[in-house]
């Protein structure tokens, strides 16, 4: 008991109640709307502005990565005349040509094929060895923890740009989408994998995680129902952004001339590499493949920015 | 006593701005503060006790700001001061000691920096040996024992109540006139809570520093302060001296706090079978109403029966290996040598402060750690020694509640996805079956059919607790084991869940193994109780034995703790 | 701090041998004779594939190959190029160039991208904070090869403010632009990853806590704010590292900048595969070492990680 002196009584004071009186103890109200993490974010981004515009460039570019016999007629390597070397726009040719006197517009429209691929491979299959191996190295831990991210750490202390041209190096004759996918690719993955482990770890000492192995639910199919779904969140995000990495890894690669070769592939890095010599007089062989490479990757890094945001109830509340 | 008030909190008004608009926190809250009085802010949370502490030195969070009133201290109003001449105060003439010690530090500093920096910011010494010299004063005064050594040391190195202590001292540096303990002791076990306050007590006592005291437990209020004020939904519903109002409350809200609050004059609940009320509907006014704990009768123990042990422990110890430093590793024994017996139909509280092994205890039963030596039965059946498909079934006659509402429930799975998952693993009856044995104990923990495609993220923490209750329900086991399932919840909360806890045990014949660090709570829900401290057991013993005897020294400790044990609540 | 920093080298070990291994292993994984596949669609002379034969000890079984080439590369011996020359010599001659522009590069990236990421984070949803917002996602969006161009096509030859290639003996005042192009992409990231940090950080209990202390704003944001949020900003450095080389080898390719990376650029596009093989290698034992450093660095920054017995 307080004994301190002296003591003021304060005076008594009593609100009047409430026109609706208390109502229960911790009565169920829902709302309209179903909530969960999933719903919260696509609402969010559903009511962005930026989220559209993204959305419809990306599925533009997608488009013309599909069909690009809709937006020009004009091949990009086999009608080329030096005649027309450096060339400005002409009728027909909306952006000129590139030294070898090629179309400009073509390579660019014919290019995105190859970028988006490249893309597409490198992040499904980065997608899915961060995934497997940070979900076993974190959800079992113990020595597989170990010697996973040792691993790990070994791939990550290679620059992977650097190993895939070493590997590119070696593969002069037979290089194709696969294979540059696969020297991006390789080295890669323990980011995603790290990003993974350290959610499973959060989520496996959630409460639930533990209620599901109480209930009878085997380890293996806890991680399943439970752990993995509730971890995915982050890897979706830089998988996003991965993907536009893996976009610009192709062109660094194809820029320092161990990329696709020339004459099978349009690159939009080969093309901007081969304007390195006609930067004076030809500005337009690389500002425009320049552009096409730049708006495809700023689509795929916003996309996961935005997706990011939505994710985080932090500064979805916050906004 | 001086006839001004030091502090007068007139009409405040505080609102934030969220991205569904502007939501009020506070509304119209008025009181004063004498100088060298203790004032107590009660509530649960969302009351707006907090959002008031922080507005008067204005740090409110993120969006808020003070939208109306006034705050005058001294004759001065804070609200309309510039932010310097805030800096100005804070510290040297408004003390703050904030809620959470673990988050308060800055884990980068040492402890003597962040102690010596608040005294030399209020100019309370300069130079450098006269601020160490008043750091280790101070951190001395706080009962922070070998200083000298300590002030080197980072906070991740210190306790939770040692590090409370060096906030104390701080929060005291620079003798400020009002001194703010936001929940100071909430993350604290009882023991170490109830040493801090009484030497805060006699610190600001010897000073005479005014101090506002904010917490969730009217005990706890009525026990360190002269005063109170109530506060529910931003608005104060009553205030007056501290013990008129435990004794007499007046608004229906306090009356409902005060019976809702256990303690140790609260009484077993003896649940009616088959309530007259719905939990839902129930609507509390004072005395006699559905859940007023403190006045139930007494239910007889015997009933229980002395037929064979449900659960029993037979010197079942777990020893954990900590890796330390280099390649070595230390032994720490988890839980040493423990042996109860829990009877069909009864409960038994497992009791003990943070580290005690109880959770551990609780986790070996549940097959979610393996036992280092002895053994635990279950209905006669050995844990330890039971292959995968013994152990299956022993999940379906056993079911655990997790003590977070908020990491209890998978936030992607639906209710009845939640509730429906034992039955799915079990393969317990068919699709319509599920369905159906869903929707009955959706009933039977009061939670409306609307819920059953709603995901726990759309609920308050309370209802998640009812729903973990349902899906431990669904395979009608025979035991429950509920690990602090109740802590998490605010007072009028958790006696709805006892209260419901008990219902059901009544009416299903549940057996419950209970732990909880809360020996209140024990009063009104066990049967039997264990004391471990330290790993060990040190006292069992019926819960009214216990209570009324207390052999061990380390047991009356705990008792003596309780917050406002002593004082006897309304009735 | 003393087991800290023997753990940290422990496991630096398997690191430093596991990813030598592994560039000597892709060298190698190829079918058919790696040396002749090396000179691709060059006439080998035989004197060269003696040479490279016996510098990579083709006749020993591959685990001691690897050894003894690790051997020789440790001992500073890096083989030979196509066209005779010692790659050391190169190396020798190319690396203290490299290192300056790298230096420039990491004053930037951190003087600026600290600076104003933590104005951001202070400012959130000012026209600062928005300006600083769009313009670093528009560098991370940039490929630097696209950026340097620009740059060069616009600063060098438009304007003619910086030399467009750097001149003999590489100049500091030559280094800048290819610097700030250097630096660009990660000065983006580091803006970003302040930002967040200082976002958060600011939200922390304690820095209420030492504003309720009496401390001046002037006083939380060096001491309690930015100084915590420069943890992740430091773990991250390793990763700015990493495009730090690639960034590097692309700069010095296109400014002419006479460094490591433009040896590596012109020897890729020479597809002269040994010097390849050799500067990658060098540049990867560079980079477990400096990650080791950041490493120790965190230690000190953050002495929850130090303490950990």
């Amino acid at each position: 008991m307080s004994s301190k002196n002296p003591v003021r009584r304060a005076p008594r004071y009593v609100a009047e109640v409430d026109e609706g009186g208390l109502g229960a103890v911790d009565a169920v109200r829902v709302s309209e709307r179903k909530s969960n993490l999933w719903l919260d974010a696509w609402r969010d981004l559903r009511s962005r502005w930026l989220f559209w515009v993204t959305s419809v460039l990306i599925l533009f570019i997608i488009f013309v990565a599909l069909f690009p016999g809709v937006f020009t007629n004009e091949p990009p390597n086999d009608n080329c005349q030096l005649s027309v070397s450096n060339a400005g726009p002409s009728p027909g040719h909306p952006l000129g040509f590139t030294k070898l006197g090629c179309d400009i517009f073509s390579r660019i429209v014919h290019g995105t094929g190859t970028s988006l691929s490249v893309g597409i491979i490198v992040t499904v299959m980065v997608a899915v060895m961060g995934i497997v191996l940070g979900a076993f190295a974190g959800y079992f831990g113990g020595w597989l923890d170990s010697f996973l991210m040792r691993i790990g750490d070994i791939f990550f202390a290679i620059p992977y740009i650097l190993a895939a041209v070493v590997i590119m190096s070696m593969f002069l004759h037979d290089r194709n989408i696969w294979v540059i996918s696969l020297a991006i690719g390789f080295f890669s993955w323990p980011a995603t994998a790290r990003i993974l482990r350290s959610e499973v770890l959060r989520v496996k000492q959630l409460d639930y995680v533990m209620a599901s192995e109480a209930i009878g639910l085997t380890k293996l199919r806890t991680m399943f129902t439970h752990v993995m779904p509730n971890s995915l969140a982050p890897v979706i995000v830089i998988s996003t952004v991965g993907l536009a990495g893996a976009i610009v890894a192709e062109a660094t690669l194809s820029f320092l001339g161990v990329g696709l070769p020339n004459n099978l592939f349009m690159s939009w890095g080969n093309d901007i590499s081969a304007a390195q010599t006609s930067l004076r007089t030809a500005p337009q062989t690389l500002i425009y493949p320049s552009i096409a490479l730049s708006l495809t990757v700023l689509a795929f890094i916003l996309l996961g920015e935005l997706v990011r945001d939505a994710l985080d109830p932090r500064t979805r509340a916050s906004r | 006593m001086s006839a001004l008030p030091l502090l007068e909190v007139k009409d405040l008004e505080v609102a934030f701005k969220t991205a569904d608009g502007i939501v009020s926190a506070v509304r119209g809250v008025s009181f004063d503060v004498y100088p060298g009085e203790t004032l107590a802010i009660v509530g649960e949370s969302g009351s707006g006790k907090s959002t008031t502490a922080h507005a008067i030195i204005d740090l409110l969070p993120g969006s808020g700001t003070v939208t109306g009133g006034q705050v005058l201290f001294g004759g001065r109003d804070l609200t309309k001061l510039r932010s310097t001449e805030m800096e100005d105060i804070r510290g040297r003439l408004i003390g703050l000691v904030p809620q959470d010690p673990m988050q308060s530090l800055n884990p980068v500093w040492s402890i003597g920096f962040q102690v010596e920096e608040a005294i030399r910011a209020n100019g309370v010494a300069t130079g450098k040996r006269e601020v160490r010299k008043q750091a280790l004063k101070v951190l001395k005064e706080a009962g922070l024992e070998d200083a000298d050594r300590r002030l080197k040391q980072f906070p991740h190195q210190f306790s939770g109540g040692m590090r409370q202590r060096v906030l104390i001292s701080i929060g005291l540096s620079a003798h400020p006139q009002l001194l703010i303990a936001d929940e100071p002791t909430s993350a604290l076990d009882v023991t170490v809570q109830r040493r801090i306050l009484d030497h805060l007590e006699s610190l600001t006592e010897s000073s005479g520093t005014a101090v506002i005291f904010i917490t969730h437990d009217l005990g706890l209020a009525a026990e360190r302060a002269e005063n109170l004020v109530v506060m529910h939904r931003g608005k104060i519903v009553e205030s007056g001296p501290a013990l008129d109002i435990l004794q007499d409350p007046q608004h229906p809200y306090t009356q409902r706090l005060v019976a809702a609050a256990p303690s140790l004059a609260s009484k077993r609940i003896q649940a009616a079978v088959k309530a007259d009320k719905p939990l839902e509907t129930a609507e509390v006014g004072g005395e006699g109403a559905g859940f007023d704990l403190a006045t139930v009768a007494e239910r007889t123990a015997a009933s229980a029966g002395e037929s064979t042990p449900v659960i029993e422990f037979r010197e079942a110890t777990k020893v954990f290996k900590i890796r330390t430093g280099g390649l070595t590793s230390v032994a720490f024994t988890a839980v040493d040598h423990a042996s109860f017996q829990v009877a069909k139909g009864s409960t038994l509280a497992l009791v003990g402060e943070s580290g005690s092994g109880k959770s551990t205890a609780a986790k070996m039963l549940l097959g979610l750690e393996s036992i280092t030596s002895g053994s635990i039965l279950v209905n006669g059946q050995d844990v330890s020694t039971m292959n995968r498909r013994d152990l299956l079934a022993l999940r379906r006659q056993m079911q655990p509640v997790f003590q977070d509402p908020y990491g209890s429930l998978d936030p992607l799975h639906n209710i009845g996805n939640t509730i429906a998952e034992p039955l799915r693993v079990h393969h317990a009856g068919d699709v319509a079956s599920r369905k159906a044995r869903v929707l009955e104990v959706l009933d039977q923990v009061a939670l409306p059919q609307s819920v059953l495609t709603r995901y726990p993220s759309e609920l308050s923490g309370g209802q998640r607790q009812r729903v973990a209750i349902a899906r431990a329900l669904a395979l009608k086991p025979e035991i429950v084991v509920l690990d602090e399932a109740v802590s998490a919840l605010d007072v009028l909360v958790q006696a709805q869940v006892l209260n419901l806890l008990a219902e059901l045990q009544a009416e299903l014949s549940l057996t419950y193994l209970f732990i909880t660090h809360d020996l209140a709570v024990v009063r009104v829900i066990a049967d039997y109780v264990c004391v471990m401290e330290k790993g060990r057991i040190v006292e069992q013993s019926t819960v009214d034995e216990v209570f009324a005897n207390p052999r061990e020294d380390y047991t009356r400790e705990l008792l003596d703790a309780i917050p406002g044990a002593h004082i006897r609540l309304g009735t | 701090m003393f087991w800290y920093i023997v753990r940290r080298i422990l496991q630096g070990i398997p690191v430093f041998f596991g990813s030598t291994l592994i560039i000597f292993a892709m060298v190698f994984a190829m079918p058919g004779n790696p040396v002749l596949r090396m000179f691709g669609e060059r006439t080998p002379n035989p004197a060269q594939v003696a040479a490279l034969e016996a510098m990579y000890h083709l006749d020993q079984p591959f685990f001691v190959r690897y050894f003894l080439y690790l051997g020789d590369v440790v001992q500073g011996n890096l083989g030979y190029t196509f066209a005779g020359q010692s790659v050391n010599e190169i190396l020798a001659r190319t690396f203290p160039t490299t290192l300056r522009l790298a230096l420039l590069a990491v004053i930037i990236q951190l003087g600026i991208g600290v600076t104003v990421g933590l104005i951001s984070g202070l400012r959130k949803g000012s026209v600062f904070d928005g300006t600083a917002l769009v313009i670093s996602l528009l560098l991370i969006s940039m490929p630097v090869f696209v950026l340097g161009f620009v740059m060069q096509w616009f600063f060098g030859i438009q304007l003619g403010i910086f030399r467009p290639t750097v001149g003999a003996g590489a100049p500091w005042a030559d280094l800048i632009l290819p610097a700030i192009v250097l630096a660009a992409l990660n000065m983006a990231y580091v803006i970003r990853l302040t930002r967040a940090s200082v976002l958060e950080t600011a939200q922390q209990d304690f820095v209420r806590m030492a504003y309720g202390k009496g401390l001046t704003r002037r006083r939380v944001i060096p001491v309690h704010i930015l100084r915590n949020s420069l943890i992740p900003v430091t773990t991250n450095l390793a990763a700015d590292f990493g495009i730090l080389i690639v960034g590097a080898t692309v700069t010095e390719g296109i400014f002419n900048v006479p460094g490591v990376g433009n040896e590596l650029f012109k020897a890729i596009n020479r597809h002269d595969t040994p010097e390849i093989v050799s500067i990658v290698t060098i540049l990867v034992i560079v980079y477990v070492l400096v990650n080791l450093f950041i490493d120790l660095l965190y230690g000190v920054l953050d002495p929850r990680i130090r303490y950990v017995k």
